[in-house]
């Protein structure tokens, strides 16, 4: 078995394991009261840091490129009530177009 | 209760309405999955281990930050550390849906590896409680896009050109935003949004990938004193 194949096995396990703990762990039953009044804002934090590093990390480094347009021609769709799926063309269309015209 | 059959046809409907939410995103993944299958040709994986990858692991950031891990020459255990750190943030993502997966803890188990950003965020109904049916409608479009986005990537070779090009990467950061801007019900979700967003920028540029991430969950720990509002009114 070469390196590369015991890297996908090692990475497809510890994988399977971290999504597959809490759900067979704790799974079809509440959540004891406290965990789910932090799990109630789980998803708010989460969204909002995923926003920034994917807008903002450019390989460990603060970066204000074409993604920020993006994402601001995003919230102005969302503001205007756009549906999701034209908040995302959007999105890709002014970045795309961005990138056209500054390279 | 209601009889099986009738459940059944509940858990499909909203299967359905998952995997249509899914899909304006189901491009974007799939063309990141031909990339990927393109960048794990080139750091040196063959095709079936690139494909492989993505049928187990399914996770972006995750794989594509080992394979380049593995292409700069790094050793494995540094690849394996780097997904490790990129898929932590599942642990916690885990825990908030379990109370959605029903069924044995084998069945929980291999329903949870649909869960991915998109999908728990599209399953997601507001206040911590979520629809396990939309999460594997959602997951099993996304898996099939990011599946066979890297079998023609692994295969055919680059021939889609970069998906940066055509802004597919800002396409995550908008649904990520539409899908955030129906969760701020009020001022403790609003806090814990602009916490997580910050704690994400200031680490960006000091902690390795995948921890911004997990450190900005421990945001949401202001929700820990949820239950007891008059408590935190004495503490004052």
């Amino acid at each position: 078995m070469s390196a590369a194949w015991v890297a996908v096995a090692a990475i497809g396990v510890t994988s399977m394991l971290l999504k597959g703990f809490g759900p067979a762990v704790l799974g079809g039953r509440p959540l004891p009261p406290r965990l789910a009044g932090v799990v109630a804002l789980l998803a708010p934090t989460l969204l909002a840091a995923l926003i920034v590093v994917a807008v903002l990390d450019d390989g460990g480094r603060i970066a204000v490129d074409a993604r920020l347009a993006g994402l601001g021609a995003a919230a102005v769709a969302l503001w205007l009530r756009a549906p999701a799926l034209v908040v995302v063309l959007v999105a890709a269309g002014t970045t795309a177009l961005l990138r056209l015209v500054i390279s | 209760m209601h009889p099986p059959d009738e459940d059944d046809a509940a858990t499909v409907s909203s299967m359905r309405a998952g995997a249509r939410r899914a899909l304006p995103l189901a491009v974007a993944v799939g063309g990141f999955g031909v990339s990927f299958g393109v960048l794990a040709g080139t750091a040196g994986l063959s095709p079936a281990a690139a494909i492989a990858m993505s049928l187990t692991t399914f996770a972006g950031s995750a794989q594509f930050a080992a394979v380049s891990v593995l292409g700069d020459g790094g050793a494995m255990a540094g690849a394996v550390l780097a997904a490790v750190l990129l898929n932590a943030r599942y642990l916690p993502i885990g825990a908030s849906v379990a109370p959605a997966m029903t069924g044995s803890p084998l069945r929980r188990f291999l329903e949870a590896q649909l869960v991915v950003d998109e999908s728990w965020a599209i399953g997601h109904l507001g206040e911590g409680r979520f629809d396990r049916g939309r999460i594997l409608g959602a997951g099993l479009v996304l898996y099939a896009a990011w599946t066979l986005g890297t079998v023609a990537g692994a295969l055919g070779g680059d021939r889609l050109g970069d998906p940066e090009t055509l802004g597919l990467d800002a396409a995550f950061p908008a649904l990520f935003l539409a899908l955030l801007a129906g969760q701020i019900t009020g001022r403790r979700a609003l806090a814990a949004a602009l916490l997580g967003a910050v704690i994400a920028l200031v680490l960006i540029p000091v902690a390795p990938p995948g921890v911004p991430v997990i450190a900005a969950a421990l945001g949401c720990l202001l929700g820990w004193r949820q239950r007891t509002p008059a408590a935190t009114e004495e503490a004052r």
